[in-house]
């Protein structure tokens, strides 16, 4: 630091610090991404503790990450797959909805913990500054772990299915990106709501639990009337499971057209809620 | 002016309360709000404007138009009673919540610290949890992995700095969460009240810390209710009272002003309604005071001189006994001393109706520096023990020294502690002969 704990009457700190204004905002007010930025180490030790703490005392510690899409999927074989007769584009059931699901799950949890962030945060929130939207953020982000572990398990499914991945999963980064640009969009809405409404955090399981039917993941999109495709696709994370099948398992429902709406919708619930939740932010500490 | 860091400017902050509004008078009237209110909320929320307690106007101003600046370098105490705004201040200079209206410039890097430990997880380590709150301070990596041994040596926990802190006895937290908050270093420290923590000797080891960040020259905003920490490690304070600035000025002052304030006394307290004097039909007070050597009522004493505390009072009632009674505090709350009336002239004596006026005096070179306050009693004992009246802190007077070189303190003119001072007679023997 360039500190001057001599007599300093040139005072040199003060000439390159920056100045802070404090005053009321009114109405919608920047994003401040800088500052975010500015604050990414702050970001990081967040997700580094969400990873450290998630599963201290437990027995099974990180197996639950492949527990419960692992479960589902079997849950969804034996129920949809088997006797239901679902169909699965030519796919092997489990592994049709384990593909979708590893993806689903990433966005549920995220949206779940990112939903609740702020208010489980409350002690810092009312005691230290710092850019509030590092705390959904990085409650998102922390599931990456179990996404990458619940990955690997599906590498072991399509060896054991012998399906290679088609040239398109060039593509899973930006479809991870798009899911978790999903997740934090509602998140922002979501959190920022809880803080005055704890309804919210009731409203959660519930809004997940029909997000889940309203997505193909325990069915083909394909079943679905050509007419209702784009409908549909408003659902963001339509494109996301859709994508994941196409990269991997090389479906031929081609996702081009359900991507690019997915897409615009996910940015438009990222901006939106963005928005919104700075808007609401200078309440957060006084509310939560 | 260059070296400004902090300026203020007519700062408000308004907060809704909820209240009276909740209490519902009928079950219909909880029903019917239980419908109406939901859509109302909803409306709003869709405005925008989501505040659940904006339904009830009631509303206080934590803060009115404070305005203040601070220079660089400065140490100022920010005093007040609980609710005077004191904390909601802070939050506002740290940015943790918006003020209504007014505004505040901030020159350089803030660290505040509004509570030692914040965002500490009891499953992580001494040594993770470092890291982690010294990120969540506004430290950087580099800047923490430098400090990290000063810090871990601070704390005095090098034993256990890779134990999960749950395991952490309630002393060692606190010392390894002050340890990290005090190796901060920006320009401008927002402390509220963190010197509250551990034990008596950990806690004057982090009074020398934050005495040692105002003499590096940083400047530093302190909320306090230690007004001897106040008046020694600050300059200058700032008495908030109601959300608004009272007094601003030399520590020593403001402190004075604060304690006299909050206990609201004064060298002489006369009770002009009789019937409202404490007492009974026996005995009544009539007025008590002060006085310094000059016969005068006074609130300042010198501390060699000697100071009289006159009991004025009506007996009513012919042939009692009665036993005037003083008690003196200081103004950490410290019983100094009680005295009974043991003067010849009355004592086990019945007395005549009509007024007296009973006096002790406490002698010059006996009482330290600072504030004092007398509560006074009338008892008896005779036939048995009664108690006639008690008035708690009926008088207050401030011992002075003026550091002339004659008083107990000699040439000293630091911080003297104690609770009396009396001038000792010292004597020195010598003897050359005598080796050691």
């Amino acid at each position: 630091m360039g500190y001057n704990n001599q007599d300093s009457d040139a005072s040199p700190a003060l000439t390159d610090t920056p100045v802070i204004r404090i005053e009321a905002s009114r109405g919608w007010v920047s994003l401040k991404l800088r500052e975010l930025w500015e604050y990414r180490e702050l970001s990081y030790f967040l997700i580094w503790r969400d990873i450290k703490v998630r599963y201290k005392q437990t027995v099974l510690g990180a197996a639950w990450a492949i527990i419960q899409p692992f479960f589902t999927m079997v849950v969804f074989s034996l129920f949809f797959g088997q006797l239901a007769k679902i169909p699965s584009d030519g796919i092997p059931y489990p592994i049709f909805s384990y593909a979708a699901l590893v993806p689903w799950t990433f966005f549920a949890n995220g949206l779940g913990k990112a939903s609740n962030s702020l208010v489980g945060s409350s002690n810092l929130i009312k005691k230290v500054y710092f850019p509030r939207l590092a705390i959904p953020i990085a409650s998102v982000l922390s599931g990456i772990i179990d996404f990458v572990l619940s990955f690997i398990i599906l590498i072991g499914l399509m060896l054991y299915y012998g399906i290679t991945p088609t040239a398109n999963v060039v593509w899973l980064p930006f479809l991870l990106a798009l899911s978790f640009i999903i997740a934090l969009g509602v998140s922002l809405w979501l959190s920022a709501l809880n803080v005055q409404f704890r309804d919210v955090q009731y409203i959660i399981p519930f809004i997940t639990q029909l997000w889940l039917f309203a997505t193909p993941i325990a069915y083909p999109s394909s079943i679905l009337p050509y007419k209702w495709k784009t409908l549909y696709a408003m659902n963001p994370m339509v494109g996301v499971v859709e994508g994941f099948r196409w990269a991997l398992l090389g479906t031929d429902t081609a996702p081009g057209p359900i991507i690019i709406v997915s897409s615009l919708v996910a940015l438009l619930l990222l901006v939106s809620g963005a928005l919104y939740f700075r808007r609401l932010e200078k309440t957060f500490a006084d509310v939560v | 002016m260059s070296d400004l860091t902090i300026r203020v400017e007519n700062l408000s902050k308004q907060f809704h309360i909820g209240g009276k509004q909740e209490s519902y008078s009928t079950l219909r009237d909880v029903l019917a709000n239980a419908v109406t209110a939901p859509l109302r909320k909803t409306g709003r929320l869709l405005r925008g404007q989501a505040t659940a307690a904006a339904d009830l106007n009631e509303t206080i101003w934590a803060l009115k138009d404070i305005s203040f600046e601070v220079k660089k370098g400065e140490v100022v105490g920010i005093i007040g009673r609980n609710g005077a705004g004191k904390s909601t201040l802070l939050k506002v200079l740290s940015r943790i919540t918006e003020p209504t209206k007014g505004y505040a410039e901030i020159h350089g890097r803030v660290g505040s610290l509004l509570e030692v430990g914040t965002g500490f997880h009891p499953e992580l380590t001494g040594r993770e949890n470092i890291y982690l709150n010294g990120a969540i301070l506004g430290m950087k990596r580099p800047e923490i992995i430098k400090k990290f041994d000063e810090i871990v040596a601070f704390a005095e926990i090098e034993k256990f700095i890779d134990t999960p802190v749950k395991h952490y006895s309630s002393g060692m937290y606190l010392r390894l969460a002050f340890a990290v908050a005090a190796h901060l270093e920006p320009e401008i420290l927002i402390v509220d009240e963190v010197l509250a923590v551990g034990d008596a000797r950990f806690q004057k080891k982090c009074l020398n810390k934050m005495q040692d960040v105002g003499q590096e020259g940083r400047t530093v905003l302190f909320v306090s209710h230690n007004m001897a920490a106040v008046a020694r490690l600050c300059q200058r304070a700032i008495l908030l009272e109601e959300g608004m600035i009272v007094k601003d000025g030399p520590a020593n002052e403001v402190v004075r002003r604060y304690l006299s304030s909050e206990i609201d006394i004064s060298a002489i307290h006369h009770w002009d309604d009789v019937t409202k004097a404490p007492g009974d039909d026996i005995v009544r007070l009539r007025s008590v005071g002060v006085r310094d050597k000059e016969n005068q009522i006074s609130e300042s004493i010198d501390i060699r001189e000697p100071v009289w505390v006159d009991i004025e009072y009506d007996v009513l009632r012919p042939d009692q006994i009665f036993v005037p009674y003083g008690d003196v505090y200081n103004e950490e709350g410290v019983h100094v001393f009680s005295t009974f009336d043991l003067d010849p002239a009355w004592r086990r004596k019945p007395r005549p109706t009509g007024r007296y006026v009973s006096t002790f005096e406490i002698p010059g070179n006996f009482l330290s520096e600072g504030m004092f306050f007398v509560s006074l009693a009338i008892w008896t004992f005779t036939p048995h023990f009664y108690d006639y009246f008690y008035v708690h802190n009926a008088v207050s007077f401030n011992i002075i020294d003026h550091g002339d070189g004659n008083s107990a303190r000699g040439d000293y003119l630091g911080r003297m502690a104690g609770v009396v001072r009396p001038l000792l007679r010292w004597s020195t023997q010598f003897d050359p002969l005598t080796r050691p």
